[in-house]
């Protein structure tokens, strides 16, 4: 929490067409903004930052692709999509996965697990409410 | 995308939006806060789905950035929940609010470990992404064995595979030895011949840990990273999904290459060959493309190219190429290209000697030292410090100096202390190097360590032509109006040893120079007095015949201080006067200063103990080193008494004081060992008296960081700089406010109130409240400001300047120019008070709100009072005391009619809010206070009320 509060101070001070990259702590910090919205990595000194930032920017893409042009609401509204996504792209700091179409049909897949469950649930209370009537 | 049917998540997701202010945010936030925690307690009615949609509700609570101490358990206990959709919330949620170290998490192992070894695919998914992410030892211990046998089993799909891997990477990485890795080459080299790219670039990232671990055991991996590489690099069979944008996954090669930098070479020749050929085609075939992502991703690629053509140390040829496209990248106009061409280069410098080929790009890096961006700053002075020889270390050094005056303050005090660095290691000649340590101190003596003008004083007495030069450059920058404290010090030092060598010259005589010194003497805090005392005591002893005019002004001082408080002032004061009032046997008590023996520069050593790449840690470095510097390690060996050994060109000027005098319990001999004993004691005459000893000893102890460099971001405000301009400015009247925003309360109550109390709030208007917090000690005192932007818009152009009367010095660190929305910025403000005095300081507050600009100026709360310190007296100390004192100014009496009665503790309470203290057993209430400022004043102050016409209920 705090880190993030120090890093907004940091980042946002921040002008356009400087580079995405700011020493903090001994560490870097690879950020990029879409529309308001800043996404930031915290990576070691000795990684490589494009690499990082791309992580960022295919982050993103798959959010675009998953909401149908992602916009900061559907992030707020959602974050818990947000998270199942991003556990499908990065595990312990690293890239587990690059192909968008895996992870779109991974998605999907959890997605119908849900409907299903739901759908098992509502069946079952219907039944349960016209046995009891 | 509606929620999946969870209603109350959104209503309270849009209600916390639609929250006008923070405050009104807390609110709803606590009351959603009471309402899950009351759900939670009658767990018994919570259906699956309400147990669900709360658990998201804390995680939101949670992202917002409250604490959320409770509910642990159920978001734990969903991982056990049979169905689908409960457990991936329990797995999620538990992941965001639970760290490694939570007791929590023990009570889920075994439900984790059923779903790894269970047989239901998405449920070890789960489990496996949760251990991947927060696994700790625990998890390690019971469950490694299990992962590993899944991301080498045949019968589990790719994405369960791929989760193993990196689930693997963490339990190892966290606890390697816990997880065992015996045998696992084989499996790797297996696991790299891998079809499935999502799984070959998350083994990959597990090669990477192990082989930066132990690379022996890997050897067989080489080849088959090489293949890798070469399969990617020429878009062989590489799917569709798995290119981004053309370029077949440049995160797997990254990654590739990146394992392969942990081999110390490439032995086999034809592995070597395919190898070097796959890099050159990435150093030369990569070209810049309109593209941003494209860029960026190709880039990447390069990068890491180049970072292991450098490891493999290859041929003179490849590497001049790779100078070659570095010089090409850090002109271009891609910021981050250029950061990294920069950071690139220093790694260059590190590994191979092409310095003669980076050195030819010397003119553009120092343009970037010039960069709009600060990253890319920090990384052109880096560059520039790595590439600092001989041959260039002055225009470096110099270019370094010029880029200070400008630079911000974030990078100035990594600036200097490279720059002081430099200039040592590299000095074509000495003259310059004392030069640029006096530049230095002027433009950025905030950031000059004592270390830094110790050494100066040692290069200058161990160098006899070097003195006179030096004490001609430090009377030239005492005729500056306004210099650094630590310019006082280093001038009066130099001045004192060395200034009579330039007696002749006009300008230089004693009486001149002792002037000049003297000048700076109202505006220096306990620390330097010291040192103007021996030079004042030098000044003197050089002066022959004796003038008797100077003796006198300089006698005057002694006595002064002979009562100061501060020991060590007191003392020399008392010394220096017994000692001058010996006239021509003054020669015969003085020894010459010793010659410093060679030793390595503690700063060097310093820099050499922690390289300093970033500003920020440099700076914690620096101040935890400096409470343990040895500082300058000082000599005790001493040619014989009173035979100075050229006495032709005048004593040179340590002064020895003759053991008779002194206490040998002298506090400044303490000074002498305290430095982590790095001092040679080769004169066993017990009571030794080194002046020069103590006086840097004293330093070294009492010395600044503490009052010159609290804080690295610092903006200086001098009361001696504009002292005009400040007094003006004190008189504007106060609480007049521009634009049309009305502040809200009154000004001036706000501040009588906190004339009276230590924290509270200063202004406030619509947009901005700025809130104080006070804590005094003796004549020095440190204020926050608290500035909180109150609205959902931020606040430009935010300036604070402070218009210090003549008797307080306030340094305010830097306030930052926006206030982000809703955000509140806290600004440390120093002060110190030099001399009482009823003017009040001014602190000129402006900043933007859309189109109105807003300025107010508002009196500080840093008076008189708040400087007292109270003490007890009884009458028997006090009446005489009372007495002695004659009349007007230091005594006065005045009686205050028309004041509505109080009673005494409610009195004492009064007196209590002004720092004054009531003294018990005074028939009248006599409250007495001692105010010690600075040394030089100490003085009481003698409060006698006698109430009057007040009914009293003493005791």
């Amino acid at each position: 929490e705090k880190a993030i509060r120090e890093l907004s101070g940091v980042i946002l001070s921040r002008g356009p067409k400087l580079c995405n990259f700011v020493d903090w702590k001994g560490h870097k910090v690879v950020y990029k903004r879409y529309a308001s919205l800043y996404f930031c990595i915290c990576i070691d000194e000795e990684d490589n930052e494009l690499e990082a930032l791309e992580v960022i920017h295919h982050f993103v893409e798959i959010l675009d692709r998953y909401f149908g042009s992602v916009c900061e609401l559907d992030l707020i509204f959602n974050f818990h999509k947000a998270y199942y996504i991003l556990d499908e792209l990065l595990i312990a700091g690293e890239l587990q996965e690059s192909s968008k179409r895996t992870i779109a049909k991974l998605i999907s897949a959890q997605d119908n697990l849900v409907e299903v469950a739901k759908e098992e649930a509502s069946s079952l209370s219907n039944i349960i409410a016209q046995a009891t009537k | 995308m509606a929620l999946s049917g969870m209603r109350g998540l959104s209503v309270f997701i849009s209600d916390v939006r639609n929250c006008q202010n923070k405050e009104q945010e807390r609110l709803r936030v606590d009351k959603e806060l009471g309402n899950v925690r009351t759900r939670f307690k009658n767990e018994k009615g919570l259906s699956p789905y309400e147990k669900k949609k709360y658990v998201w509700k804390m995680l939101y609570i949670y992202m917002l950035g409250y604490d959320v101490d409770f509910g642990h358990m159920e978001a734990v206990s969903l991982i056990s929940a049979p169905k689908y959709p409960e457990k991936q919330v329990g797995y999620i949620v538990t992941a965001c609010l639970l760290n490694e170290n939570h007791d929590f998490l023990r009570l889920a192992i075994n439900t984790v470990r059923n779903d790894i070894i269970g047989r239901n695919e998405t449920f070890q998914c789960l489990a496996l992404t949760l251990v991947g992410n927060i696994g700790g030892r625990e998890f390690a211990e019971s469950l490694a064995a299990d992962v590993q046998k899944l991301l080498i089993s045949s019968s589990c799909r790719p994405l369960v595979r791929k989760k193993a891997a990196l689930c693997l990477l963490r339990l190892y990485r966290k606890n390697p030895d816990v997880v065992n890795v015996d045998g696992w080459a084989d499996r790797m080299a297996q696991l790299l011949d891998e079809r499935d790219l999502g799984v070959l670039t998350s083994s990959m990232s597990l090669l990477v840990a192990l082989v930066s671990n132990n690379h022996e055991a890997y050897w067989s991996c080489l080849p088959k990273c090489v293949k890798t590489l070469e399969r990617l690099a020429r878009n062989q069979d590489i799917p569709q999904e798995y290119t981004y944008y053309g370029i077949p996954s440049p995160w797997l090669q990254v990654k590739t290459m990146r394992a392969l930098q942990y081999f110390p070479t490439v032995e086999d020749p034809n592995t070597r060959r395919s190898l070097f050929e796959v890099l050159q085609r990435i150093l030369m075939g990569t070209d810049v493309v309109k593209n941003v992502n494209k860029n960026n991703a190709s880039h990447a690629v390069l990068f890491e190219a180049l970072a292991l053509v450098m490891h493999l140390d290859a041929e003179k040829e490849m590497m001049s190429q790779c100078v070659a496209l570095l010089g090409k990248f850090i002109a271009v106009r891609e910021p981050n290209i250029r950061y990294l061409g920069l950071e690139n280069m220093t790694r260059m410098l590190m590994v191979t000697d092409v310095q003669d080929i980076i050195k030819r790009h010397q003119a553009q890096i120092i343009t970037s030292l010039k960069d709009p961006d600060i990253s890319i700053r920090r990384r052109a002075l880096d560059l520039l410090y790595g590439m600092c020889d001989v041959s260039n270390a002055k225009d470096i050094v110099e270019e370094l100096l010029q880029y200070l005056s400008s630079a911000d303050f974030a990078m100035r005090e990594e600036l200097s202390l490279k720059a002081a660095i430099l200039a040592e290691k590299f000095a074509p000649d000495l003259s310059w190097y004392v030069d640029v340590i006096l530049q230095l101190i002027d433009k950025a003596g905030d950031f000059v360590s004592d270390d830094i003008w110790f050494r100066v004083v040692q290069f200058v007495t161990n160098n006899e032509d070097l003195q006179s030069y030096a004490a001609a450059k430090a009377r030239e920058y005492l005729n500056k109006p306004a210099i650094h404290e630590t310019m006082v010090k280093v001038s009066a030092y130099i001045l004192g040893e060395y200034g009579h060598l330039l007696a002749r010259r006009p300008g230089y005589s004693p009486k001149e120079l002792f002037t000049i010194i003297h000048e700076k003497h109202p505006t220096v805090s306990t620390s330097t007095i010291p040192i103007l005392l021996s030079s004042y005591a030098k000044i003197l002893m050089h002066t022959q015949p004796p003038e008797p005019e100077l003796q006198n002004q300089i006698w005057t001082i002694f006595n002064k201080y002979e009562s100061c408080i501060d020991v060590e002032i007191q003392q020399r004061a008392a010394e220096y006067f017994a000692l001058s009032r010996k006239g021509a046997s003054l020669m015969d008590i003085l020894a010459e200063m010793p010659k410093f023996p060679e030793r390595q520069s503690a700063l060097i050593r310093k820099a050499e103990d922690a390289e300093v790449d970033t500003a920020e840690q440099s700076a914690i470095k620096l101040r935890a080193q400096q409470q343990m510097s040895t500082a300058l390690v000082v000599t005790d060996q001493r040619p014989p008494n009173g035979m100075p050994a050229q006495p032709s060109i005048g004593p040179l000027s340590l002064v020895k004081v003759p053991s008779e005098t002194v206490d040998s319990q002298n506090p400044g001999d303490q000074g002498l060992t305290h430095p982590n004993g790095v001092v040679y004691k080769e004169d066993p005459q017990p009571p030794s008296q080194d002046i020069i000893g103590d006086l840097l000893g004293t330093l070294s102890i009492e010395g600044p960081p503490g009052a010159v460099a609290q804080s690295p971001q610092s903006a200086t405000y001098e009361a001696e700089g504009a002292p005009s301009a400040a007094d003006a400015a004190a008189l504007v009247p106060v609480g007049e406010e521009s634009g049309s925003v009305q502040p809200i309360g009154n000004i001036n109550e706000r501040f009588y109130a906190l004339c009276l109390k230590d924290s509270g709030v200063l202004y406030e208007d619509p947009n901005i409240q700025i809130g104080i917090k006070a804590e005094w000690r003796a004549h020095q005192g440190r204020l926050v400001l608290f500035l909180g932007n109150k609205n959902t818009a931020s606040l430009g152009s935010v300036q604070a300047l402070i218009l210090p009367p003549t008797h307080l010095k306030m340094e305010l660190s830097l306030v930052p120019e926006t206030i982000p929305p809703r955000a509140q910025v806290q600004c440390p403000l120093e002060v110190m008070n030099l001399r009482p005095s009823r003017d009040v300081a001014v602190l000129d507050f402006s900043y933007k709100f859309g189109p109105t600009m807003v300025n107010v100026k508002l009196r500080l709360p840093a008076v008189l009072n708040k400087f007292l310190q109270p003490i007890t007296v009884s009458p028997e100390e006090f009446f005489p005391q009372w007495r002695s004192l004659s009349g007007p100014p230091l005594k006065l009496q005045e009686v205050v009619r028309g004041v509505r009665p109080l009673p005494l503790p409610e009195m004492a309470n009064l007196f209590n809010t002004y720092r004054l203290t009531v003294c018990p057993g005074l028939v009248s209430v006599i409250p007495c206070v001692s105010d010690r400022f600075m040394n030089l004043l100490n003085m009481f102050l003698l409060v006698e009320v006698e109430l009057t016409g007040v009914p009293l209920s003493l005791v």
